[in-house]
C-alpha cells in the first residue's frame, strides 16, 4: 500500500480546560473518501479546524505529503493551500462576485495572472453547471448554489486534500441533493476527502472508510458495511438507532450482531 | 364567520399591462393628497412663525443687523473668499483623515506580540485626541508649533491648525472604521485563512472591503462636521469664512455676514447630510430585503 496522504497521530485539542480531542489516530490514502460522525459536539469540526491548521493544536502531529505541518510553521499559508475547506455557512465573501469567490485565492495566494485565473474559474464553475451565475453576487444564489460556489472556491487551489464539514446542514432539504451530487462527483475524480456529516445515507453510499467520533475520540473506524451493519461498539450501535430513527426515510438495517 | 366575496374574474392581459405600468406620481391620488397636506401644513407651520417673528417689537432691528440686503451684497465677495480656503483645507485634511484613520484602525485590528507597541500607540492617540477638545488642540498646535521657531517645517498657523483638525478627526475616523471591522463576522476571515490567504491578504481582501462599506453613512456625517470644524481655525487668525464675516461685521456694525458665512456652510452641508441619509435609508432597505452587504 502507498503511503498515506494525511497522517495524523497523537492529536490533542483543548479549549482551556476542556478537551475536545484526545488522542486522534488516522491515516487517509490518496483518494479516500473517510466520513467522520458522531453526535453534535463530539468534535468532528474541531478535527477539521486542526487538520487545516485554522486551531492550534495541543499535542500531536499532522503530516501531510510526507511533511508535518503545524500552525506555526512558517509556510502556514502555502501549507492551507494544499488543504481545501468547505464550511457548514457557505462563508462566500459578500462584496465579490461568485468569479471573484473563485479567483480570489489562486490569484492572491498562487500568483496566476487574472485572466489565466478567470477562465480556470469559468471552467471549474462550467463543469458543475454554475457558469451562468459567474457575475451574480453570492447573495442573489440559492443556499445549494453558494454551497456549490464554496466547492468550487476550494476546488480552484487544486488542493491535496479536501475537507468538508456539514456542508449541507444549512440548506433546506430541496436544495441538498444538488450539493451531495457534487462530492459524489468529486470521488468520482478522485479527491481525497474528509467530511464530517448527519446525513448516514450518504455517508453509507459515499465513504470508503466511516469513522465514529464519541466524546472526541475515533472509537470506531471501519468500512460503510461494518459500521452501519455490523458495529463492534454498543456506542456507535445506539447513536446510529438514535439517529436513523430520527432521519424518515432514510432507515438502514441496523441490524443485531450476527 | 362573513361570506368571502366571490371569485374574481381574472384580469386581462391588457389589465396586467396597465396594472404593471409605472405610475406618474402626479396620477396617483394617494401620492397627490399626502404632498397637498405636507405643502399645507407647512404654509401653515412656517407662515405662522414668520407672522409671529416679524410682529415683534424687536424685529426690525434685528432685520436690519442680521438680513440687511445691502450689506448682504457687499460682504459676499470676501466671505466667498474666506470660504474657498474653507473648502481648501477640508479637500487637504478629509483624505489625510480617511488614511491615518484607517491606519490606526487596521493597527488595532491586527494580533501578533509583534505588534503590540504599534498597538498601543494607535490606543494613545485616538484616546488623546478623541478626548481633547478640538478648539484647544487648535490653539495648542497652532500658537505653540510656530512659537517654536524649528527650521525647515512650515510656521504658519493655517499650516497647524489644518494639523490639529486632522489629528483630531482621524481619531474619530479611526474608531469609526475600527467599529466597521468589528462587524465583519470572524467566518469571513476564517474563510480567507482557510484558502490560504495571510492575515493581511484576509484584512485587505475580504474584511476591510466589507467593513468599509458598512461605515460609508457615519463617515459621510464625519464630512459634515470637518466643514464646520474649518471654521475653527479662525481662532488663528487666518482670513477663512468666519474670520471675514468677523472682520466685516466689526467694521460695519452689521451681522448680516454671519449670515452669509452661515448659508454658505450650509450650502455645502445640508446636500451632505441628505446624501448620507439617501445612503442610509438604501443600507436599511438592503437589510429589511435579507441582502448580505
Ligand atoms: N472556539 C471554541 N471555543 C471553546 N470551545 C469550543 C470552540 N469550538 C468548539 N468548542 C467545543 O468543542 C467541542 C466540540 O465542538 P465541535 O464543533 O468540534 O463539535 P461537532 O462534532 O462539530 O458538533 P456539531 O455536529 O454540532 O457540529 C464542543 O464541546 C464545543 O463546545
Ligand atoms: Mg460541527
Amino acid at each position: 500500500m502507498s503511503d498515506p496522504i494525511l497522517s495524523i497521530r497523537g492529536l490533542y485539542k483543548a479549549y482551556d480546560q476542556n478537551l475536545v480531542l484526545r488522542n486522534i489516530n488516522l491515516d487517509v490514502a490518496e483518494h479516500e473518501v473517510i466520513c467522520l460522525i458522531g453526535a453534535s459536539g463530539c468534535g468532528k469540526s474541531t478535527l477539521l479546524r486542526c487538520i487545516n491548521l485554522l486551531e492550534e493544536v495541543n499535542a500531536g502531529a499532522i503530516v501531510l505529503d510526507g511533511m508535518p505541518i503545524s500552525s506555526d510553521a512558517p509556510n502556514l499559508n502555502r501549507i492551507r493551500q494544499r488543504v481545501g475547506m468547505v464550511f457548514q455557512s457557505f462563508n462566500l465573501f459578500p462584496h465579490m462576485t461568485v468569479i471573484d469567490n473563485v479567483t480570489l485565492a489562486p490569484r492572491k495566494v498562487l500568483g496566476v495572472k487574472r485572466s489565466e485565473a478567470e477562465s480556470a474559474g469559468l471552467a471549474l464553475l462550467d463543469r458543475f453547471g454554475l457558469v451562468d451565475k459567474a457575475r451574480e453576487y453570492p447573495d442573489r444564489l440559492s443556499g445549494g448554489q453558494q454551497q456549490r460556489v464554496a466547492i468550487i472556491r476550494a476546488l480552484a487551489l487544486q488542493p491535496q486534500v479536501l475537507l468538508l464539514d456539514e456542508v449541507t446542514s444549512a440548506l433546506d432539504p430541496e436544495m441538498v441533493g444538488e450539493v451531495l451530487e457534487i462530492i459524489a462527483e468529486l470521488k468520482h475524480l478522485g479527491m481525497t476527502m474528509l467530511l464530517a456529516t448527519h446525513q448516514m445515507a450518504f455517508a453509507r453510499q459515499i465513504a470508503d472508510r466511516v469513522a465514529f467520533l464519541d466524546a472526541g475520540v475515533i472509537l470506531e473506524i471501519g468500512s460503510p458495511e461494518e459500521i452501519f451493519t455490523n458495529p463492534r461498539e454498543p456506542r456507535t450501535r445506539q447513536f446510529l438507532e438514535r439517529i436513523i430513527g430520527a432521519e424518515p426515510g432514510g432507515a438502514l438495517p441496523v441490524t443485531a450482531t450476527h | 364567520m362573513s361570506a368571502l366575496p366571490p371569485p374574481a374574474q381574472a384580469l386581462n392581459d391588457a389589465q396586467i399591462a396597465e396594472m404593471l405600468t409605472p405610475q406618474a406620481m402626479w396620477r396617483d391620488p394617494a401620492l397627490v393628497r399626502s404632498a397637498l397636506i405636507a405643502l399645507l401644513s407647512s404654509i401653515v407651520v412656517f407662515g405662522g412663525l414668520a407672522w409671529l417673528i416679524s410682529g415683534t417689537e424687536g424685529w426690525e432691528s434685528v432685520q436690519r443687523s442680521f438680513f440687511n440686503w445691502e450689506h448682504f451684497r457687499a460682504s459676499f465677495p470676501k466671505i466667498w473668499d474666506g470660504f474657498k480656503l474653507n473648502i481648501k483645507i477640508f479637500m487637504i485634511a478629509e483624505p489625510i483623515i480617511l488614511g491615518i484613520g484607517l491606519l490606526l484602525a487596521v493597527i488595532r485590528a491586527s494580533r501578533g506580540p509583534a505588534l503590540f507597541p504599534l498597538r498601543a500607540f494607535a490606543v494613545v492617540y485616538t484616546d488623546l485626541f478623541r478626548g481633547a477638545p478640538v478648539l484647544l488642540v487648535i490653539l495648542t498646535l497652532g500658537f505653540g508649533v510656530p512659537a517654536l521657531r524649528i527650521d525647515g517645517i512650515p510656521n504658519t498657523p493655517l499650516v497647524w491648525g489644518t494639523v490639529a483638525i486632522i489629528l483630531s478627526s482621524s481619531a474619530y475616523q479611526a474608531e469609526t472604521f475600527r467599529a466597521g471591522i468589528g462587524t465583519v463576522h470572524g467566518s469571513q476571515r476564517a474563510a480567507a485563512r482557510a484558502l490560504g490567504l495571510s492575515s493581511t491578504q484576509a484584512m485587505r481582501y475580504v474584511v476591510l472591503p466589507q467593513a468599509i462599506r458598512r461605515v460609508i453613512p457615519p463617515t459621510l456625517s464625519g464630512f459634515v462636521g470637518l466643514q464646520k470644524e474649518t471654521a475653527l481655525i479662525s481662532v488663528l487668525g487666518p482670513l477663512e469664512a468666519t474670520r471675514q464675516a468677523q472682520i466685516y461685521g466689526s467694521l460695519h456694525f452689521n451681522y448680516t455676514s454671519y449670515v452669509v458665512a452661515g448659508l454658505l456652510f450650509i450650502s455645502i452641508t445640508i446636500p451632505l447630510a441628505r446624501f448620507t441619509d439617501y445612503l442610509l435609508n438604501r443600507s436599511e432597505e438592503r437589510r429589511s430585503m435579507g441582502g448580505a452587504v
